[in-house]
């Protein structure tokens, strides 16, 4: 009788454990992935470090402490020295301070484009896959249209409209560029929900419209979604770079960002590469962290993989 | 009156230049309440696509739907789609082939089942969970408390099917249409979900249609049967009637080509011969001629008629002769 009881107690207790959340599980997969851990590792210091730059920076960034140092007419740039660990830029301002502060413009340009680009092509793809139609023909014909342009050209443009260019124009103009991807990669999944047995389905169950379309067409078109934006994060650092170099961005400098000090040291490369590639290199693997990431977090959430 | 009639129902296919296609061509049949009924043939037969047009699921673009279905005295076909909408799922249910397949991926099973609680009775999730769990426990799910977080990919395929059966019958439709319930699943789990559906159906009083290709399903669970070809239905009776003495050339080929267990061993099996493939148009012959061993000149000559005799309907020039056996009857 007594093995009986513990028996069923048993039962009981594996029953509360097994019922998991796709949350729990996910995390589970993702905790045993060493991929994911890098990738966790470099955006958790990132963001850390962009949070608390302006307080872990040795110097202020924006002040030229150095500028007895810069000799124009040589080119002249201050070397590595006791209490600036990297030297100084161009203007004589402490390099290492201003990396470290670069990470959170750099943050900040990122997140927003991809946020709002995110945004708007989540919308226009809702709208393609769910109504179909001429609603459909109308915003892919758009897409299309913004497709045609060279993304990097269309984003000049697009920022070279406003009078006076801003932060908030950078991200503006790569945002914008980002929509027609989202836009198409979420119609095209959508598309293929639409005719999938679980929407008839759900069809034969009377279940309203927008009931299928956000309950059972969007999640489960939002996978490839998701990892294009981790992607997008990356090219839209380096665009937002492209348009500072370019004279686009943000023209007070007094806050770094990593694609605007790229730009700034174009003409001193060969003799000064440093400058180049700290900035390169942090954008590169800040980029590399965010891909591997969501590549992972993708797999973790996919129901599918999940056995 | 019966609770659904479906009369003279026709559905045709058309694509801008290209021939139209009879999917469904003529269809009649009746079900009371507590009745089951099947519609019965090979792929390709208009079976599903019977039960699509009934549950009004066919694209409103390339398919043309004529003919009335008349359930509990409205025409269905007649209804604009957020009347249809409101019937289906409460009054109408349907279960789909491929269990898995047909529930969402990536919501909870418990989800998935409030879903037409909430939506056609009004519940809030909470008292609507508790109702779904004994739904799940009706159909024979063991632990439906632990279930109802669970996604599809967790559960087996007969619990899967018994969830969907689950979600069919949550607001305790009148009319259940089961397409192809068991084709997915192995057989032992088959005959569980056979027995739940007969119980559950008895239980409820729920009229049933039930479309399959398996004889032996029907052989299990249907009243009346109707054997569908090209789209058409070419024998209806009773089952023991059909099982007994089977008149069409078609249905005895259906019949003949089931293994039997007693058959001597090494016999071979004996097919239809032929595919869906070699129809001809009813319009001016019989589209079973090309593969009817009874085929006679005016088989192709002339479409045959519907006849209504001693309660079997019959659409054949030549029909079998009672107590033919069946293994001579088509060489292969």
């Amino acid at each position: 009788m007594a093995l009986g009881v513990s028996k069923k107690e048993k039962i009981d207790g594996l029953a509360e454990s097994a019922g998991v959340s796709l949350a729990a599980s996910a995390w589970k997969r993702l905790r045993r992935s060493p991929v994911f851990l890098i990738g966790a590792t470099i955006i958790g210091i990132f963001v850390v470090l962009s949070l608390l730059s302006p307080w872990l920076a040795p110097q202020d960034p924006s002040v030229p402490m150095l500028i007895d140092q810069v000799v124009k007419a040589r080119n002249e740039i201050p070397p590595p020295q006791p209490g600036h660990l990297l030297g100084g830029d161009l203007q004589g301002r402490d390099f290492f301070s201003r990396l470290l502060v670069g990470s959170q413009q750099t943050l900040i340009v990122g997140v927003g484009a991809t946020i709002i680009g995110l945004a708007g092509g989540l919308i226009l793809g809702t709208l393609a896959g769910a109504l179909g139609g001429w609603v459909d023909s109308v915003v892919m014909r758009i897409v299309d249209v913004m497709l045609s342009l060279p993304s990097l050209l269309l984003a000049f443009s697009i920022a070279a409209m406003f009078a006076r260019p801003s932060q908030f124009t950078v991200i503006l103009a790569v945002s914008i560029v980002q929509i027609p991807v989202f836009a198409r990669l979420l119609r095209g999944s959508m598309l293929a929900q639409r005719h999938s047995d679980h929407v008839l389905a759900a069809t034969a169950l009377g279940v309203k419209k927008g009931a299928i379309v956000f309950r059972h067409m969007l999640p489960n078109s939002l996978s490839p979604v998701i990892v294009q934006s981790t992607l997008v994060l990356a090219t839209a650092i380096i665009e937002a770079a492209a348009l500072s170099f370019l004279g686009l961005g943000n023209p007070d400098d007094r806050l770094p960002e990593w694609g605007q000090m790229l730009g700034d040291v174009q003409n001193v490369f060969d003799t000064h590469p440093h400058l180049a590639a700290w900035p390169a290199v942090c954008i590169i693997v800040v980029a590399l962290g965010f891909t591997l990431m969501g590549e992972t977090l993708r797999e973790a959430l996919d129901p599918k993989n999940r056995r | 009156m019966a609770l659904l009639e479906v009369r003279d129902l026709s559905v045709v296919f058309q694509r801008k230049g290209e021939a139209p296609f009879h999917a469904v061509d003529g269809v009649s049949f009746d079900v009371e309440p507590g009745q089951t009924v099947g519609l019965v043939g090979e792929s390709g037969c208009g079976k599903s696509v019977t039960s699509l047009a009934i549950m009004g699921l066919l694209p409103k673009r390339g398919a043309k739907v004529t003919g009335s279905v008349t359930y509990d005295g409205t025409d269905l076909l007649k209804l604009s789609d957020k009347q249809m909408r409101d019937k289906r799922g409460s009054e109408l249910g349907m279960v789909f082939q491929d269990p898995l397949s047909s529930l969402n991926p990536v919501v909870p099973i418990g989800l998935q089942v409030t879903e037409v609680l909430e939506r056609h009775r009004g519940m809030p999730r909470k008292e609507a969970m508790i109702e779904a769990k004994d739904l799940l426990d009706k159909v024979g799910i063991p632990d439906p408390n632990r279930r109802l977080k669970e996604y599809p990919h967790q559960l087996s395929g007969g619990m899967r099917q018994r969830a969907l059966i689950a979600i069919a019958l949550a607001c305790r439709p009148k009319l259940l249409i089961a397409d192809e319930p068991t084709t997915a699943l192995d057989v032992t789990i088959q005959a569980q979900i056979l027995s739940l559906m007969k119980e559950l159906v008895q239980d409820l009083g729920t009229a049933l249609v039930m479309i399959t290709h398996d004889l032996g399903v029907v052989a299990g669970l249907c009243d009346e049967v109707n054997v569908l070809y090209g789209g058409k239905v070419v024998e209806k009776a009773m089952r023991h009637k059909l099982f007994a003495e089977p008149r069409h050339p078609y249905t005895h080929g259906l019949l003949a080509s089931i293994p039997r267990l007693d058959a001597p061993r090494g016999e071979k099996l004996t097919p239809i011969k032929g595919s869906v493939a070699d129809n001809i148009p009813w319009t001016s012959a019989c589209a079973f001629a090309p593969r009817c061993p009874n085929a006679l000149d005016v088989c192709r000559a002339e479409t045959p008629a519907e006849v209504d005799k001693l309660g079997r309907l019959l659409r054949c020039h030549n029909p079998v002769v009672p107590g033919t056996p069946a293994a001579e009857e088509v060489p292969v």
